[in-house]
Formats: C-alpha cells, sequence, structure tokens
C-alpha cells in the first residue's frame, strides 16, 4: 500500500470522528477542541495534495489565530454561560441528519458521475515547478493581483468593523476636564473606568 | 499521488454535511459560527484536490482567498456576538429574533 494511501486512511476517519465529535459534545471549549482536530487533519490533507504552502497557512491561520479568537471569545463570554442552553430543535433535528444524508448520497453520484472514483491526479504535479510557494507567488501576484489587493481593503475593513463592534462606549475625558478637577482640589476623573461610565 | 480524487471530494462532501448538520441542530451562537468554518475547510479541501487533479494551481489560490474572507468573517461575526451578549446576556440564537421578520 502507498504511503499516501495509508496517510489518507489514517487521518480521514480523525477528521471525520472529530467533525462528529464537535456536533455532539455538549461544551462548547470542547467544540473548539475537536474543531482544531479537524483543521490539523485537514493540513494533512493539503500536504498530501502536494500544497505545502496551504498546509502551513492552514495551520497558522485557522488552528492558529482563528481558533485562537474563538477561545478567546469563549472565555470572554464565560464558559459557564453556554451550557444551559436549552434543545428544543426536536423537530428539526432528525430533518437535518435526514436531509444531511441525502445531500451525501447526491454527491456521491455527482461525484461518480463527474469525475469517477477510480480517476487518479496525474503522478507529478508540474504546476509546482520551482517550489510550491513560489509557484503560488507567481500566480497570486500575477494573474490574482487584483482580488490580492481587494483582500487586504476587507481584512482592513474587518478589523475596523471588530473595533466599532464590540467596543464598549466609554464617555471620553478631556484633558480640560482633569485640569479642572485638579484646579478644584479633587481627584481627576477617572478616564478609563469602562463599568462606571456605562 | 495514488489516492484517488473521488476519495478527497468524499470527504470534504461529508464534512459539509456535517458543518451544515450543526448549523441546523444548533443554538449556541459560538458553535453555529464553529459549525461554519467546518464547511469552509470542506470547500478548501475540495478545491486544493480538484487542483491537484487539474495541474493548475488556480484552486489552492482560491483556497488562500477563501482564508482569508474567512477569517474576516471571522472576526466580525465574533464582535457581533460580543456585541449582542453585551445586550442580552446570552448567545442563544432563539433570544435574538428582532430582525427576524
Amino acid at each position: 500500500m502507498p504511503l499516501d494511501n495509508v496517510v489518507f486512511w489514517v487521518f480521514a476517519p480523525i477528521s471525520v470522528a472529530s467533525a462528529i465529535g464537535m456536533l455532539l459534545v455538549r461544551n462548547a471549549v470542547h467544540a473548539a477542541l475537536f474543531l482544531i482536530v479537524n483543521f490539523f487533519c485537514l493540513a494533512v490533507f493539503f500536504l498530501l495534495l502536494d500544497a505545502p504552502f496551504l498546509f502551513a497557512v492552514q495551520i497558522i491561520v485557522y488552528a492558529g489565530a482563528i481558533m485562537v479568537l474563538f477561545l478567546f471569545v469563549l472565555m470572554l463570554l464565560g464558559v459557564d454561560s453556554n451550557v444551559p442552553i436549552r434543545e428544543r430543535l426536536l423537530v428539526q433535528r432528525p430533518i437535518a441528519f435526514i436531509l444531511g444524508a441525502g445531500f451525501v448520497v447526491e454527491l456521491f453520484l455527482a461525484i461518480r458521475a463527474g469525475v469517477g472514483f477510480a480517476t487518479k491526479a496525474p503522478d507529478a504535479f508540474t504546476a509546482n515547478e520551482g517550489g510550491n510557494t513560489q509557484a503560488v507567488a507567481k500566480v497570486l501576484f500575477g494573474q490574482y493581483f487584483f482580488p490580492f489587493e481587494v483582500t487586504s481593503i476587507l481584512l482592513l475593513v474587518a478589523a475596523i468593523a471588530a473595533m466599532v463592534l464590540a467596543h464598549r462606549r466609554t464617555r471620553a475625558v478631556t484633558q480640560a476636564e482633569i485640569d479642572a478637577a485638579e484646579d478644584d482640589h479633587q481627584e481627576p476623573a477617572p478616564a478609563y473606568d469602562a463599568e462606571a461610565a456605562s | 499521488m495514488r489516492t484517488p480524487v473521488a476519495y478527497y471530494l468524499m470527504l470534504s462532501g461529508i464534512l459539509f454535511m456535517l458543518g451544515t448538520v450543526g448549523v441546523l441542530t444548533r443554538k449556541n451562537a459560538l458553535l453555529i459560527f464553529m459549525s461554519v468554518e467546518l464547511q469552509l475547510n470542506a470547500v478548501n479541501l475540495s478545491l486544493v484536490a480538484f487542483s491537484r487533479l487539474h495541474n493548475d494551481l488556480t484552486g489552492q489560490v482560491l483556497a488562500f482567498f477563501s482564508m482569508v474572507v474567512a477569517a474576516a468573517e471571522v472576526v466580525v461575526g465574533l464582535a457581533i456576538i460580543v456585541a449582542i451578549y453585551r445586550r442580552r446576556r446570552s448567545v442563544d440564537v432563539d433570544d435574538v429574533r428582532e430582525l427576524r421578520w
């Protein structure tokens, strides 16, 4: 059995099992940890598919940045507050599973008709000539340069939007007010006390 | 590469289905968000598999863009969830139904 086959059949059940675990587990932190396992499995698949650049990006961006953000928000909101959510989706749950099973059957037929289950990719991935990262950079900064620049604007807008949305409004204390308070021989107004101002 | 591409596509489809079921059955907004991430990753896997099949790097570049968009989406979505939690003390999506109609 070739090596990449072995790696695929080792990691495919792990990724599916971690996804199922994420569905079934009640605690949100445990679900996040299952999702991290799933992201690492997908990174291994990227490596098998001759995409080492995406392998690194997957681990750095997804398993690193995004999941840290998720866990950070989970801790910020409090782990205990997520437990007593009422599960009242008694009708919706079986329907969701039935629709999901139907979707997989449909995909099975579509893949068999479109690609075929015996189709193998060419042995050599010639698009990777001179290194995967260099080749991806050539395509990214040549053919897809404008979309790349647009994504930078998107990230900037997202960062500003997150600051605006998550910002807790506090009353601004000007330097003149602090001076006035000092002139009256009083304590200056607490500038950073968010709880008192809200 | 001796694993047929269809196996990767099937795996991607199964992961996408599990993410969809997660979106449909969960009520915690954060867990719904994690399921959406699972769906995005499943699609990335199929993009990279097609890139390998057709010997073309466009699929990998597209997966890269989808990762960037997913990162932006997570940032904004989590900020919205934090803002809702500040106002309502809850992340249950049933508590936020003003925008439904």
